[in-house]
């Protein structure tokens, strides 16, 4: 039970994780595939960004009287830096796949993938 | 299908807030080394002051002020400024990326010329954002089709 | 000179920039981007050709991105293992990029051939960019620029390449996902990204739950990036559906950067005696890559469509690399990376040949090739080069790979092994013999206009042809001089 209690943000993120993945499995809609991937990669950020926290800690500005600093005292700034690349990795591949799904709905004039296969393997 | 919905309430307060927003997406990005904040952040921010006017207004509205051609020319020039400040210092002597010796060039110091440098960057950095967030609404909204809308 | 002193980084920043300009200049003068991406790309064969001449003099160096010493600052470290890579992908990105204008100028519309240009270098940005650098997380961001560059050039191709693209983005960025996630895990319990520092600080965790879920979660990211067993669904749509010149860039490239990088995980980041003895992965990818080899090779025999063809027989060529990797000794290890070069100069040349014949007869179909062999006789040619090296005979280059391979799994008494690699060269011989028999002694069904590819297609082709001659005669030379050096000292 201590296990589940002091660990409890990380059954939350790898939740999240799962839920994602079902959606990506399970839903026959392309866009809620999508959707589904957007939420796999959201919990990862979640999770980098909190490796980042520290007990007690502030923001890591440093303000200009201060004099020796304590690095204890302030929180880590690398991982919030590095998800805001990943957040946009994460924009843009949403971008490029919303375009492609336009160009599968023009020529398809469905987004369903089991009517998709039904006219692909129709055509043949 | 866009239907022009014209409503004075709408179109006048979503007027008046834009410079208020691009103001702040400036700020953002000024403020972006020294307190949250940065590039990023900013040129999402300047992007949706752009939106706003597509949603409230009509799209052909949008792209009187920022057409798919000019989008598509800011991204590439803030990609340009960026890379363009990192060549700077290469040509120089020092490493790619390395803001210091810009002080040689600049009648600055050297702790204010790494501050410059990284300034720099984040306005390139907000120039793209900028430009790719109204491209990404234009492209979207408009079916991938890019013509001119008939307005009802 | 100021270009030799920074040429670890100018091969990559100088086609990142010259995309960007591509799109300016493009929307001025459409004629302009060709002459520009061949240029660029030609200069950063020079680059690359220079950087593999000064390890070889001096041995490994590196370069600090911004002056920061590392590992507070980004670094690319160039070793023989990188030099060797990075030379292969920007010969492959030059030969392409002349071979792409003729072959692009029928399958897309002429108002996007500027943006075409543009991926194109940001494709080869990003793969120079993955192979140079030393951190962690700039793998990630690069691993992403290419593979986005990749969805949007697969899918202007035919009618089917959207949903093919489609599909790829899906797996292709659960992939990369975890690869974050396991660069994440590391961060967490070492707190650095740069693989020297982390080949250091790693040895006293390897008992640490957190260190072997990192570690699996990077081989599962990596596999579905470089489409290995169970996780190939997405190849055989996305490059049978794309133009020409896009799929046999990508074909050549894309997957062989992948497995650099899980070689730079399994044996540089972490010992290799994490993966044989302590968490002892490398015998469950040993059996799957051998599943990997065998299904590829029987699939690739159903298939009638050349290009499909093609494409499971990248399924089994990754089998034979990563096979080669988790043998774990010297003779493995030497015949999978020598194999890396060997399969994107035969990949290459076949795919490049693929191209041709579409764009001269218009048909994928295999049956309809009768009478080529005597229409278009130097690629046919090609075909038969690249036919007669991935049977593995020699003095081809792959018949010096899969010796080194099958050595290697002799030493190690793995005769299932031994087996599969080859009953795989027997089906590829069947196969490709199968294709010669309709090429040179069928007749053509329509006696139409069909004569041999321009100039500016078939240089590339007989070009990569001959490699496949010229690394066979001097396949000692190469591991003498270079592939000796990069077997981790364990072995």
């Amino acid at each position: 039970m201590d296990f589940i209690i002091t660990k409890y943000h990380y059954w939350f993120y790898v939740s999240l994780m799962m839920v994602g993945l079902y959606a990506m499995i399970v839903k026959k809609n392309f866009v809620k595939k999508l959707v589904g991937m957007n939420i796999f990669q959201t919990s990862i950020i979640l999770f980098f960004v909190s490796s980042a926290t520290k007990i007690h800690a502030t923001i890591p500005i440093i303000q200009e009287t201060e004099g020796i600093i304590n690095p204890a005292h302030y929180m880590n700034p690398l991982p919030h830096v590095l998800m805001l690349t990943a957040i946009v990795v994460m924009v843009s591949s949403f971008g490029v796949a919303l375009a492609l799904l336009i160009m599968i709905y023009k020529k398809y004039k469905t987004l369903d993938e089991d009517e998709i296969l039904d006219i692909m393997r129709n055509k043949q | 299908m866009i239907r022009r919905f014209k409503n004075v309430v709408i179109e006048t307060v979503c007027r008046l807030m834009t410079p208020f927003l691009q103001l702040f997406g400036l700020y953002v990005i000024a403020h972006g080394h020294y307190s949250p904040g940065g590039g990023f952040q900013g040129g999402c921010i300047l992007g949706s002051s752009f939106i706003l006017m597509a949603i409230s207004y009509d799209i052909d509205f949008a792209k009187k002020y920022m057409s798919e051609i000019k989008a598509t020319v800011y991204a590439c020039l803030g990609v340009i400024i960026y890379g363009g400040i990192g060549m700077v210092c290469l040509l120089i002597g020092a490493n790619y990326l390395d803001y210091g010796i810009l002080h040689t060039i600049l009648p600055v110091d050297l702790a204010r010329a790494r501050a410059m440098g990284i300034l720099g960057i984040e306005i390139g950095v907000g120039i793209t954002v900028m430009a790719v967030m109204v491209s990404i609404y234009l492209n979207l909204v408009s079916g991938g089709r890019h013509v001119e809308e008939k307005v009802e | 000179m100021i270009v030799l002193e920074h040429a670890a980084i100018l091969v990559v920043v100088i086609p990142l920039l010259v995309s960007f300009f591509n799109v300016i200049i493009g929307l001025w003068k459409k004629n302009l981007c060709y002459p520009m991406t061949v240029l660029t790309l030609g200069f950063c064969l020079i680059l690359t050709v220079n950087i593999i001449v000064s390890v070889i003099e001096i041995g490994t160096f590196s370069y600090r991105l911004g002056g920061w010493t590392p590992p507070w600052g980004i670094e690319y470290v160039i070793d023989h293992l990188n030099a060797y890579i990075a030379i292969i992908v920007s010969f492959i990105s030059f030969i392409f990029a002349i071979y792409s204008r003729k072959s692009i100028e029928k399958e897309i519309s002429s108002e996007k051939i500027p943006y075409f240009y543009t991926l194109y270098l940001l494709l080869a940005a990003g793969l120079l960019g993955i192979t140079l650098t030393g951190d962690l997380f700039n793998i990630f961001v690069f691993l992403e620029i290419t593979s986005l560059s990749a969805y949007a050039l697969i899918a202007i191709g035919d009618e089917n390449a959207p949903l093919a693209s489609f599909n790829y983005l899906i797996m292709g960025t659960i992939g990369a996902c975890f690869y974050l996630l396991g660069v994440g895990y590391l961060y967490i319990s070492t707190g650095s990204l740069n693989i020297a520092d982390l080949a250091g600080l790693l040895p006293g965790l390897y008992h640490s739950k957190t260190i072997i879920a990192a570690f699996g979660f990077f081989i599962v990211g990596i596999a579905v990036k470089i489409a290995f067993f169970p996780f190939h669904i997405w190849l055989p749509d996305a490059y049978t559906h794309a133009p020409s010149a896009v799929s046999a860039f990508v074909a050549s490239t894309m997957t062989k950067v992948g497995a650099y990088v899980m070689i730079r995980i399994m044996y540089t980041v972490f010992e290799p005696r994490f993966s044989t003895d302590i968490l002892p992965i490398t015998a469950i990818l040993g059996w799957i890559a051998a599943a990997a080899i065998i299904f590829g090779s029987i699939l690739a025999l159903a298939q009638k469509d050349i290009k499909r063809i093609l494409s499971y027989i990248i399924i089994a060529e990754v089998g034979y690399i990563v096979m080669g990797v988790s043998i774990a000794n010297k003779s493995g290890f030497t015949g999978a990376v020598l194999h890396i070069m060997n399969d994107a100069l035969m990949m290459a040349c076949l795919f490049s040949v693929a191209g041709a014949i579409i764009y001269r007869t218009g048909s994928r179909d295999i049956y309809t090739f009768g009478g080529l062999g005597r229409k278009m006789p130097f690629t046919m040619a090609a075909l038969f080069v690249s036919a007669v090296s991935i049977a593995g005979l020699p003095p081809t280059a792959g018949f010096f790979s899969k010796w080194y391979l099958l050595l290697g799994t002799i030493y190690e008494k793995k005769w299932i092994f031994a087996g599969s690699l080859i009953f795989s060269s027997l089906v590829n011989a069947v196969i490709f013999f199968r294709i010669l028999e309709i090429v040179y002694f069928k007749k053509h069904p329509q006696t139409g206009l069909i004569k041999e590819v321009p100039m500016s297609m078939l240089i590339p082709i007989l070009i990569t042809a001959g490699g496949i001659l010229i690394t066979g005669f001097y396949s000692g030379d190469i591991i003498s001089s270079i592939i000796r050096f990069a077997v981790p000292r364990e072995f």
